[in-house]
């Protein structure tokens, strides 16, 4: 057995990518090759951004998709599909709604053929132990949210596994349950009374990682990989406040801030395919505006910034982001800082920010300058959106290339630079107003 | 002990299928201390639900002991016109209706399972539904019926056969429609979750597959049943050539009044039809959807819940309790055991083409049958008729399409207005709803000898006033679509409308038919589609030995099955299909698109 050769290991992820064969061009890659070992009592962590393939391997280690190439080896084998002792905890609960709570967490047991009489009995003792006695004939729409994720525990948990998956399972909640959960499964984890092995939990939540995880991967996307890997050297229970913690939540942000491509790429050559975040101009100018205020006088600290705003990091990151792509701002080691350009425009009136925002996008956003030198040439001022979709998708997934156009759309939009008719879905220069009158 | 006792009661609670203690509540308070006082003695709920139970038994036996009987036994029987004669012919043509809809039930989930998971059969049977949708049944009667026949020769269990069949057809196609749909839209997360479990395709199907699928089933089952009544009333008493076959039913009985004159017997006829669809309403379909109302995801609280007496009884009632908990215990003897994980089997190595290779094989397969078909169909055609028999149909089929189009657009002025009067007002809408819907199911041939009777009396002419008869049965689509449309229409737009001081035209231009209209391009497809359809019966119809005709499609396949000419027959039901596919495509379709654009619904 594999035991013998690493007494410690649980699971081993080895060389695994991931990528999606396209009808033009190169496969896309989501995922780069990619080696972690799960070891005994350990708890890891995969951080990271939306799109950078931290769910993408969980799902590979739950059997419910296949690695592109590399193996994951679970008691000795390559792992075929969904294993037993493999248990996952969903982020959207993934409860049956029209089964009660019994009978969402014995589901878990029936699907192996375990008797009734038995099944009943280690569903009940689960419902117990994950604080759920008397809500057993609920149904889920009965429950809050918290409930609602104890009994996707209960259900993992019913099972006995190995190992536990979780997938963002507290970003659903409000923060008072999310903590609660967090706590009370810890609690669970340190005192032993679960036979899992080894948990491997993924999340966005830089404290939460830090909060819970022994190790933590840090995933990059475009493609998604693993950029770091940081040992959490903290006892359970952990203390949120205490400096050492701190610092190594700092530490992490400044790695998750630093721009750095996989070849490093300058910032100031995006390239036409650049994914770009659909967030509206009113959080864009609304950031500017707070950092220019007195408060921060055109500085700050990104986790600060965060909690004074109350935005999860994965929300302030894509506003940043979208500044420093513009030009309004600069973002490193965790800081973000307002440019001149931004300064100015925080000061400015409508009009002004306007063609400040027009000047940015052409100079700045290669896919905006694009449409309007294309709307330039062509005669009628016209050009259909597929001709614009059909050339992002030689760069990025269908999805992500019909994102990126709606969130140039709205920047155009604002900036007047083009517009939009979403009836005969195709770009023009002309406004409505201006053909009218 | 008393664990034991608990767990019983647990596992009682959880074959009885109850709605969620939350929902009853809100409804019913007292239901709680009802609850507690539970014990073993048998209940009222009891003994209704045994007696009916045992009555639904004997009747069914009455009516399938029949079956056997050989085919020359109803040739000589007349129809018994006294009303005394009437519930056990009711009660036949109702055992049609449930084996049809046990029939479409098995076919809908069968079929739209294929569909939803082979992307190959998905190629072809999606679009083929689609036609099989738009083909008017009622001209193809002939053929199955000689096809039944044939099958079991001698015996009325082919005509049976050949009715239920009939039924079927009107009854299938929107219900596998909707299970494909829920098919194909399970939420991604559960589907995760039943692998992540490793659930047996058969658990796949009972936890998660059927109960998303269930409140689409039902309701679609509803509609089914409504346009069921039409067909079974039809396809009872056919003509095949020269050979008339009447099984015993509502609609033989009606057959037999128009041919003697006997407009009593019609009226009693109209009462039992009643009778027996609100039976079916309220011992059926009313319990159906208060029950499948659990299997809504997002059932939000301080909505209206569905209720029904029926429901409350068979929850509530210890006997039935045991009877489904005995039910659900065989199934799962008979169910497929646990077999092994899926990870152990071996994985096939196909080389990287071959997905491609087998696609195309396939596709020039299936493009292969449908030439042959076409070819065959057209050669059929071609042999018995001439080129001006077919510019004939195409001319007919048009003048039946101006009255489709003339009688929906006045149907709508009609109940469109109506239909948002109605919507508004919640309470109203709440009688009203059940009422068009029960209209809808009405079999309006029943009606029909009345009309024929009026126009002979008042010598009207026959192309204007047999053309009412087609949407007699179906405007109601439009009504219901309307008040459902306007009922949901959001409360805060209308504040802002009447804010804005939008009234009158403006009000109705700005702000209710847009808001509407999906769901009035909904009901007027329906209503359209199901007038076509009646064209058959409508406008050729008799009265005693008194014809009345007008000049359409309808009536061309009407005369050519009664004369037994089926080179006509199939030329005019492929004509009438080409019509219906055709306004499907051009009209409805980007009509509702564009609807549901200006509605904002992606």
């Amino acid at each position: 057995m594999n035991d013998l050769q690493n007494p410690a290991s649980v699971l081993d992820v080895r060389g695994v990518r991931r990528s999606f064969a396209r009808t033009s061009g190169e496969p896309l890659i989501v995922l780069e090759a990619v080696d972690l070992q799960l070891r005994r009592g350990e708890i890891v962590g995969l951080l990271g951004r939306s799109g950078s393939g931290k769910s993408t391997l969980l799902r590979i280690v739950a059997g419910l998709i296949k690695a592109s190439d590399g193996e994951v080896v679970y008691r000795g084998q390559t792992l075929r599909g969904p294993a037993e002792g493999i248990a996952m905890v969903f982020q959207s609960f993934a409860l049956f709604p029209w089964l009660t709570v019994l009978q969402n967490v014995e589901a878990g047991l029936e699907a192996q053929g375990v008797a009734p009489k038995e099944m009943r009995e280690r569903a009940l003792q689960a419902i117990d132990v994950i604080g759920l006695d008397g809500f057993a004939n609920a149904y889920p729409r009965e429950l809050s949210g918290g409930m609602r994720q104890r009994v996707g525990f209960a259900r993992a948990l019913v099972t006995d596994p190995t190992v536990l998956l979780m997938d963002e399972p507290f970003s659903a909640l409000d923060v008072l349950t999310a903590e609660t959960l967090r706590t009370d499964f810890l609690d669970l984890w340190s005192e032993n009374k679960l036979a899992i092995q080894s948990v491997l939990l993924v999340t966005h939540n830089i404290e939460e990682a830090v909060f819970m995880c022994d190790r933590i991967l840090v995933f990059s996307s475009n493609p998604g990989h693993v950029v770091a890997e940081i040992k959490v050297p903290f006892q359970h229970p952990r203390n949120r406040l205490d400096p050492r913690f701190r610092q190594l939540v700092d530490e992490i942000y400044a790695r998750m801030t630093t721009k750095q491509g996989p070849a490093g790429k300058p910032l100031a050559l995006l390239s036409i395919g650049e994914r770009l975040p659909q967030i509206s101009t009113n959080l864009l100018a609304g950031l500017i505006e707070t950092l220019a205020s007195d408060t921060y006088k055109g500085r700050a600290d990104l986790p600060m910034l965060a909690d004074d705003l109350s935005l999860e990091a994965d929300e302030l990151f894509p506003i940043a982001e979208s500044l420093q792509m513009l030009g309004y701002a600069e973002v490193a080691a965790g800081d973000i800082q307002l440019t001149t350009i931004g300064s100015e425009f925080a000061v400015a009136d409508t009009q002004v920010r306007k063609r400040s925002f027009a000047r940015q996008l052409v100079t700045r956003i290669p896919l905006a300058a694009h449409i309007k030198s294309v709307l330039d040439e062509r005669p009628g001022h016209r050009a259909p959106l597929v001709r614009f979709l059909s050339e992002l998708e030689d760069y990025l997934s269908d999805n992500a290339a019909e994102d990126t156009l709606r969130a140039v759309t709205m920047w155009g939009r604002y900036a007047e630079l083009f517009t939009y008719d979403d009836d005969a879905e195709a770009f023009s220069l002309e406004s409505p107003e201006a053909a009218g009158s | 002990m008393k664990a034991n006792h608990l767990l019983r009661g647990l596992r009682r609670e959880r074959d009885g299928d109850d709605p969620s203690p939350g929902a009853l509540l809100r409804t019913h308070p007292y239901l709680l201390l009802r609850g507690f006082a539970r014990g073993n003695l048998p209940s009222y709920w009891d003994v209704i639900a045994f007696a009916l139970l045992i009555g639904t038994f004997v009747a069914i036996v009455l009516g399938v002991s029949q079956f056997g009987a050989p085919l020359s036994q109803i040739e000589h029987q007349t129809v018994d016109l006294s009303p005394a004669a009437l519930p056990y012919y009711a009660l036949r043509t109702t055992l049609r209706m449930v084996a049809a809809m046990l029939l479409s039930l098995l076919f809908s989930i069968g079929y739209a399972s294929l569909a939803a998971k082979s992307r190959r059969a998905e190629r072809v049977l999606v679009p083929l539904l689609d036609i099989l949708q738009s083909v008017p049944i009622l001209g193809f009667l002939s053929f199955t019926v000689t096809f039944f026949l044939a099958l079991f020769p001698g015996r009325v269990f082919g005509a049976e056969l050949a009715s239920i069949f009939a039924i079927f057809t009107s009854q299938a196609w929107n219900m596998t429609f909707s299970v494909y749909q829920s098919l194909r839209t399970l939420p991604p997360d559960l589907v995760e979750a039943t692998r992540s479990l490793r659930f047996t395709p058969f658990q796949r199907f009972r936890k998660l597959e059927l109960p998303f699928a269930m409140p689409g089933l039902i309701w679609n089952m509803m509609m089914s049943m409504s346009g069921g009544w039409f067909f079974v009333v039809a396809s009872e008493a056919i003509m095949v050539g020269n050979q008339t076959i009447s099984l015993p039913g509502i609609g033989s009985y009606v057959a037999t009044a128009i041919a003697e004159r006997n407009l009593a017997a019609i009226f009693w006829a109209i009462l039992a039809m009643l009778v027996v669809i609100l039976l079916y309403d309220q011992l059926l379909f009313r319990p159906l959807i208060a029950w499948g109302e659990k299997f809504r995801a997002d059932s939000e609280p301080g909505t209206v819940t569905p209720e029904s007496w029926v429901l409350r009884m068979l929850q509530r009632s210890r006997f039935v309790a045991r009877l489904s908990h005995f039910g659900m215990q065989s199934l799962r003897r008979v169910a497929p055991r646990h077999t092994a994980p899926r990870s152990a089997r071996p994985e096939r190595a196909l080389p990287g083409w071959a997905p491609a290779v087998m696609d195309i094989a396939w596709l020039a397969a299936i493009g292969l049958i449908a030439l042959s078909g076409a070819w065959l169909t057209l050669r059929y055609i071609t042999q018995h008729l001439g080129l001006t028999e077919i510019g004939e149909a195409f001319l007919l089929g048009a003048a039946t399409m101006i009255r489709v189009i003339v009688l929906v657009a006045l149907a709508s002025l009609v109940w469109v207005p109506i239909g948002v009067a109605i919507g508004l007002r919640p309470r109203l809408a709440a009688v009203a709803q059940p009422i068009a819907q029960f209209l809808a199911a009405f079999p309006a041939n029943l009606f029909f000898p009345v009309a024929v009777y009026l126009i002979v009396r008042f010598h009207l002419h026959p192309d204007i006033w047999l053309s009412p008869l087609m949407i007699l049965g179906t405007q109601w689509y439009i009504l219901f679509n309307v008040v459902a449309g306007a009922s949901v229409f959001p409360h805060d737009l209308r504040d802002a409308a009447s804010n804005l001081h939008l009234r009158g035209w403006l009000w109705w231009k700005r702000v209710m038919i847009p808001g509407i209209l999906p769901y009035y391009v909904t009901g007027a497809m329906t209503a359209a589609g199901g007038s076509w359809n009646a064209s058959i019966v409508a406008e050729f119809v008799s009265w005693g030995d008194t014809q009345v005709q007008a000049h359409g499609l309808g009536s061309f396949i009407a005369q050519a099955t009664s004369a037994g000419d089926y080179p006509r027959v199939v030329l005019g039901v492929a004509v009438m299909s080409l019509f219906v596919v055709g306004f499907n495509r051009l009209l409805w379709r980007p009509m509702y698109r564009s609807a549901e654009r200006l509605a904002g619904v992606e």
